[in-house]
């Protein structure tokens, strides 16, 4: 069973190799070639997970040592993979998520030249985010880390003819590469600190070290998980990268990469137990997070990027369950498979939309869309009703949980996390029922189409409408649509199944191991007040959006909208905070070279040239004024001679 | 004769001959004083010798003799070749080494 690791991991890395190496000559079936690795990836999963079902708790856990990668005295670093029910929860979640996505993409890139290199990426990023979370140690998860960095760059930039989404993807390697250094530091530290940096060794020995040293280390591993998972303050990245294909938005920035950093910390969960201020650092992060993803998913018309702002809240919705400690790292992960099904369905159901709507984004040219995309409609809405907590759907249960392990940290922190997850609760319930509404309610807002009937249903000759003609929205095809049907039923299904009995609990609880918080509030109240926030932010979104018409142009709106539309100012933060102050600190840099170092340089050098541009005149050429210097100096030697004579 | 008188001598020559290598500029007349100047050291080295009593300064004066014959003997081909070339005994008209 060991040996079958490797493969879960070597199918989609030869997947990308070949395609990648092949050339033009696979053009014609790459795509099915990456589907056919992807999906091996995934039956191996599912065997690996059917045996480890059959398995007692304590010996589930599978360790396989491929090769020493660095075997130097004091420092031994092995390719060596680890598999335990932590890891299986996201073998399952990359691997199935990632091939219905590969499925969804045969359909949504098909007028794509590049659709094979596309397919490429897409398996080069699955390798990457296995052996992120398949490696036994934290050196190992960093190769796997930086191979996810790569995949999402050449992911987000991949229509790389798009200025801006050449920008976009350059943005979010430099944003990710500040997290980067903060995980590199973390492993230099454990490196210091333990002498190693295997899960084995480092994780059971944490509490030897003292707490600042767990507090940096946990404070550095924060910093990473901000930059992959789009935390405040490194979260500015992930609404840009909606410029990538929407499976990409779907795969990477909804369903897995972004999730990184929830795993992180929940694996390191026995460094943060012993560093109780990087533990309040984490749940700082995580519900700012999740109120300020949740006001920017507010205020975009771009469907898209409402949805990135959603899945920022989520995540910190995650991160600040992870923060919690051993009350909330199930709960954590629970959400992320939770949150993995339905914001895939969402975004796969968005790249729906766009794709039939001419790959118009912008929401208020929308509306009534749900008689012409029947089938994008359900499991869109299956989506939304998950997402928003309504009673039975899967995020119902995870999200409820976690708010009632915010409510159980106890004290007044308990009480502001609590209070914190509820108002998320109700805003992400506005701004979905918005996007909700926008999409497929009200009336058709899309440009020369209000009556179907006197609008000519005659594809163009390639199949492809040509950009700026009038939309005529249709259901897209099969490939695109059995994907949504499935990943419908895990929003619907998941939580449940999750749920009952603690299933996910009981297999969680060997290597997360889970302790129960005694919440100052019942456990009803909590599921009350969650249900009723839902209504309040349905209600409130329904009155404005769906009650009175959508114009089709933006109005100006408050100051508050207009901050929330330039991302709450994230990007002017950055840019007056961290551009500005470097360029000026680069020309102050330069100045002080040309003027200083330089000036040093050439200072001397004009000195020594102006001295002997000067001494070159007594070299005349008249041997009577050379006999004049000799003389001289002799008269000068003898005179010394003399003189030191008379002083002695 | 108080043989300081030598020394005295010796200086005066040494003088002209320094100052005449310095002023002059046809080369044998500088070439003759630095001889001037080669001799009044000869001299101040025999005057030494004849305080001192014993006979070091003489002996270098011989070598010193040696030296100037062979001098004598290089110089004034050098000097010959450059007024065969430049048709001038200057020793200012021959300044061409120079930046």
């Amino acid at each position: 069973m060991e040996n079958l690791i490797g493969v879960l991991v070597g199918a989609p890395l030869l997947g990308a190799l070949i395609l990648l190496v092949g050339g033009r000559a696979l053009d014609r079936l790459g795509h099915w070639l990456g589907i056919v690795f992807a999906t091996t990836s995934f039956a191996v999963g599912c065997v690996l997970f059917a045996d480890m079902v059959g398995k007692d708790a304590e010996e589930r856990a599978l360790h396989d040592h491929l090769f020493s990668w660095v075997p130097v005295e004091g420092f031994q670093a092995d390719v060596a993979f680890q598999l335990d029910q932590l890891s299986m929860t996201f073998v399952l979640l990359i691997t199935g998520v990632g091939t219905l996505i590969h499925f969804y993409s045969v359909g949504y890139m098909e007028h794509d030249e590049r659709r094979r290199r596309f397919f490429g990426y897409l398996n080069l990023f699955l390798a990457a985010m296995l052996v992120l979370v398949l490696a036994d140690n934290y050196l190992l998860l960093y190769v796997g880390w930086e191979g996810v960095g790569l995949a999402s760059y050449l992911l987000i930039g991949f229509w790389q003819h798009k200025p801006s989404a050449a920008t976009a993807a350059k943005k979010a390697f430099l944003v990710n590469r500040v997290g980067d250094v903060g995980l590199s530091i973390a492993i230099m530290l454990m490196f210091t600190t333990f002498g190693t940096f295997a899960f084995s060794e480092v994780l059971p020995d944490a509490g030897s070290a003292s707490e600042g040293q767990l507090t940096a280390i946990g404070l550095m591993l924060l910093l990473a998980a901000c930059g992959k998972s789009a935390q405040v303050p490194l979260q500015s990245w992930l609404g840009d990268a909606m410029e990538g294909p929407t499976p990409v938005s779907a795969l990477i920035h909804a369903a897995t990469m972004v999730t990184a950093g929830v795993y992180l910390i929940t694996r390191s969960g026995e460094i943060f137990n012993g560093a109780p201020a990087a533990q309040t650092a984490v749940v700082t992060v995580g519900a700012v997070t999740l109120v300020f993803g949740a006001i920017v998913g507010c205020a975009k018309d771009d469907i898209k990027k409402a949805l990135a702002g959603s899945t920022m809240s989520q995540i910190g919705y995650m991160i600040m369950a992870a923060g919690l400690g051993p009350i909330g790292y199930v709960f954590a992960i629970m959400h992320l498979v939770t949150h993995g099904f339905f914001k895939a369905g969402l975004f796969l159901g968005a790249g729906s939309v766009m794709h039939g709507m001419n790959d118009e984004v912008d929401m208020r040219k929308y509306g009534g869309l749900r008689k012409y995309m029947p089938i994008t409609f359900v499991t869109f809405g299956l989506g939304y009703l998950a997402i928003i907590g309504f009673p039975g759907l899967s995020g119902f249960f995870s999200k409820d949980k976690i708010i009632e392990a915010a409510f159980a940290k106890g004290g007044t922190e308990g009480w502001i996390l609590g209070s914190v997850a509820l108002l998320g609760a109700a805003i992400t319930a506005f701004y979905m029922t918005r996007v909700m509404l926008l999409t497929f309610f009200g009336e058709k807002r899309w440009a020369g189409a209000p009556d179907p009937q006197t609008t000519p249903d005659v594809e163009p000759a390639d199949g492809h409408p040509a950009v700026g003609a009038a939309p005529h929205p249709h259901e897209s095809p099969l490939s695109m649509t059995v994907p949504m049907i499935l990943l419908a039923f895990g929003s619907v299904f998941a939580g449940l199944l999750f749920t009952v009995n603690d299933t996910f609990l009981n297999w969680l609880e060997p290597v997360t191991h889970h302790e129960h918080g005694d919440s100052p509030i019942s456990a009803g109240v909590v599921t009350g007040c969650t249900v009723t926030a839902m209504v309040v932010g349905v209600t409130i979104a329904w009155l404005m959006y769906g009650r009175s018409p959508v114009p089709a142009v933006a109005p100006r709106g408050s100051l508050l909208t207009r901050a929330a539309r330039r991302d709450l100012l994230q990007d002017d933060f950055n840019h007056v905070a961290f551009v500005q102050t470097g360029s000026y600190l680069t020309r102050g840099l330069v100045y002080l070279d040309h003027k200083v170092v330089d000036g040093m340089a050439n200072g001397t050098a004009a000195f020594i040239g102006g001295v002997s541009s000067r001494m070159r005149r007594l070299q005349n050429g008249y041997a009577r004024s050379y006999a004049v210097s000799m003389f001289g100096g002799t008269a000068v030697l003898v005179a010394a001679t003399l003189l030191m004579r008379a002083v002695a | 004769m108080n043989p300081v008188n030598y020394l005295y001598l010796s200086a005066l020559l040494f003088t002209i001959g320094a100052a005449g290598v310095l002023v002059r500029r046809n080369a044998i007349i500088v070439f003759m004083c630095v001889e001037l100047m080669l001799n009044a050291c000869n001299l101040a080295f025999v005057t030494f010798s004849r305080i001192h009593g014993n006979l070091d300064g003489q002996i270098i004066a011989f070598f010193t003799m040696v030296v100037a014959a062979a001098e004598v003997v290089v110089g004034l081909a050098i000097i010959l070749m450059i007024f065969r070339v430049r048709h001038s005994a200057s020793v200012d008209d021959a300044n061409l080494m120079k930046l």
